[in-house]
């Protein structure tokens, strides 16, 4: 049996909100198989950001353990968790986050650039991506020059870039009109059908119901996992 | 991140933020520039200052009546006034010591000088040939004070040539009979150029033979003796000789003061170099203002881009690569502002000499040096603090910034 690309143990985060400490995470185990397709939903306050964030490395368990590849992350320092995100993880968010003084071409080689890749292989790499969805005549237009649904393919192609196995989405359709959601959540399904492990976090129960597994959240907790409990033997 | 990427990413920023990138040009400009004008302008002094003191030459001694103490305590109650130096002592010490090739003692005074009906007051000085060579002072016409016992009187005048202007005109004045107060001169040479010397201006002034000017003023001491050393002689060793034997001539009381030029000399380099040095400060000061304002710059430069540094550790920027990349934009903006403030200064230092041509107007080296190191330093220091908030900021906060 191959590792699953997501494995957390009883993973635990609080937050201190003046006298009080709120458990953002409580004791959360999940385990994510490489290629599933799995949406993380609930209210704001559920968790569910927190757990994204545990997921994308950008946050650290207080208990628990993590393992993403197989590799346990808990223990990592801050220099091999900025690795890991670089090359194993891709963000795709809301508002899609690109650097507006950099050209398309130029936001999509950004991972490329921290990872130290040679330019005419970062050019290279950032054209082929582009191809594929299908950005090349607007390699060199600025952020504003975009409309949404093209800023968000940005975003995409610049999540992808570097092949990474886990592509985190956290409510990629927010901020688009419902015709450029739907082409959107088409590619991420699309990139999933190749075979990427996608993880979409979104209150949406319309987005959610996509998913081939969906996870509730509520109170840092998983109220609710529809995982098929075959899916280890099927693969 | 590669270096070159990395210094193209900051570029990038900083051409995308042009004004703020320009404001801190400016400052890290004027900064450097005040240190390398203002030190040019204290070098240039020193110089200037060191050109005329080198110009009574390193083989010379001065003797004058009295004694400077500046060690302090109370001056002597009684026998305050000191003894004069007299004509027979000066040309004693000329043969008594083997190290004096020539002495030129000084009287000085003023009187009123004449030919025909036309006559004006003007200083006299009473010496030797020998002073117009110490001083490097030359004759436009005629012929030097003769070479001859100084003791003794003479009827020769050197005449400055304003002097000569007001008494004789354009008529030729070598040959002609003045009249120095009661006494008859005659007129044997007329020194040349702007020949200001100890702050007289002697082109306003006649130059008699020692001898005749002490019977003129009816003095018996001298104002000054200058002594000429032999070459191979040390002015130390000399100075301490002629100190013996005066105290000698004088009933073993020391009340003379004999310096050397080069003791001068060397006190008024380090005064000098000391002012350089404080007005450089006062330069680097501004460098300082020109940090802090790099600092604040920086300060509102990471909090407007939070979303940007939550991006990048989300795309895989460690806390260290963030930091680089801060610090990649302050050393460009130092390092251009130092650019610019090196050539800004160099044009006005090279204004300052086209302006005063005597003046050696030079930033010394040490000066450059220190300028590039403290913009340097307190462009990276003070953006130390700016970085260091941005690598640790939290990019989920970042991120979900409005």
């Amino acid at each position: 049996m191959t590792e699953p690309v997501i494995a957390l143990e009883h993973v635990a985060k609080t937050f201190r909100l003046g006298e009080q400490s709120v458990h953002a995470l409580d004791d959360v185990s999940l385990r994510v198989l490489a290629g599933e397709y799995l949406a993380v939903m609930g209210q704001s306050g559920s968790g569910k950001s927190t757990l994204l964030n545990m997921l994308g490395l950008l946050d650290r368990p207080e208990r628990g353990a993590y393992r993403l590849d197989g590799i346990e992350t808990s223990d990592l320092d801050e220099e091999r968790r900025a690795r890991l995100r670089r090359e194993r993880i891709g963000f795709v968010f809301q508002a899609f986050h690109l650097v507006p003084r950099l050209s398309a071409r130029e936001n999509i080689e950004l991972p490329m650039l921290l990872e130290g890749v040679a330019p005419a292989q970062r050019r290279h790499l950032a054209e082929q991506v582009m191809a594929r969805l299908g950005l090349l005549e607007r390699a060199n237009h600025l952020s504003n020059q975009l409309s949404g649904g093209q800023r968000q393919r940005v975003a995409i192609a610049r999540a992808i870039v570097m092949r990474p196995s886990l592509l985190l989405a956290d409510e990629p359709t927010g901020n688009l009109d419902s015709r450029s959601g739907q082409e959107v959540m088409q590619l991420l399904e699309e990139l999933n059908a190749d075979g990427i492990t996608l993880v979409v976090v979104t209150h949406d129960a319309a987005l959610g119901a996509r998913a081939r597994r969906q996870v509730r959240m509520a109170d840092g907790k998983i109220v609710s996992d529809n995982a098929d409990p075959n899916r280890d033997a099927q693969r | 991140m590669r270096s070159a990427d990395l210094l193209l990413f900051s570029a990038q920023t900083l051409l995308r933020q042009r004004l703020r990138a320009l404001m801190i040009l400016v400052a890290m400009g004027l900064g450097v520039a005040a240190v390398v004008v203002l030190t040019a302008l204290g070098e240039g002094a020193r110089g200037y200052v060191m050109g005329e003191f080198a110009a009574i030459g390193k083989d010379v001694l001065v003797i004058f009546p009295g004694r400077k103490e500046t060690s302090g305590g109370m001056p002597p109650v009684s026998g305050g006034s000191s003894r004069d130096i007299t004509l027979e002592e000066a040309s004693l010490l000329q043969r008594r010591l083997a190290a004096v090739r020539a002495v030129a003692p000084l009287v000085i005074g003023s009187a009123r000088v004449a030919f025909d009906e036309r006559g004006r007051e003007v200083t006299i000085l009473g010496t030797t040939a020998l002073f117009l060579q110490v001083r490097h002072l030359h004759l436009s016409a005629g012929a030097n004070l003769p070479e001859r016992d100084f003791r003794l009187a003479g009827g020769e005048a050197v005449i400055g040539e304003k002097l000569k202007k007001e008494l004789f005109g354009d008529r030729p004045a070598i040959g002609e009979p003045i009249r120095i107060g009661d006494s008859r001169f005659r007129v044997i040479g007329i020194l040349g150029g702007r020949g200001d010397a100890m702050g007289m201006d002697l082109s306003d002034a006649a130059i008699i033979p020692v001898a005749s000017a002490q019977r003129l003023f009816n003095v018996s001491g001298l104002f000054r003796v200058l002594l000429q050393l032999r070459e191979g002689y040390a002015a130390g060793p000399t100075r301490l000789r002629v100190e013996q034997l005066m105290k000698e001539f004088h009933q073993g009381e020391l009340d003379v003061t004999v310096v050397s030029p080069d003791a001068m000399l060397a006190t008024f380099d380090s005064i000098l170099v000391a002012m350089t040095l404080a007005i450089g400060a006062i330069g680097g000061i501004s460098l300082l203002v020109a940090g802090v304002l790099i600092m604040n710059v920086m300060l509102i430069s990471v909090s407007q881009r939070t979303r940007e540094i939550g991006l990048l550790k989300a795309l895989g920027a460690s806390s260290a690569d963030i930091r680089r990349v801060f610090l990649t934009e302050a050393l460009l903006l130092t390092g251009s502002g130092i650019g610019a403030g090196l050539l800004a200064g160099s044009m006005l230092v090279w204004l300052g000499r086209l302006w005063l041509p005597d003046v050696p107007f030079q930033t010394p080296p040490w000066a450059l040096l220190t300028a590039v190191v403290t913009a340097l330093a307190t462009g990276l220091g003070f953006s130390w603090l700016p970085a260091r908030r941005a690598s640790r900021l939290q990019p989920v906060a970042a991120l979900q910034q409005p």
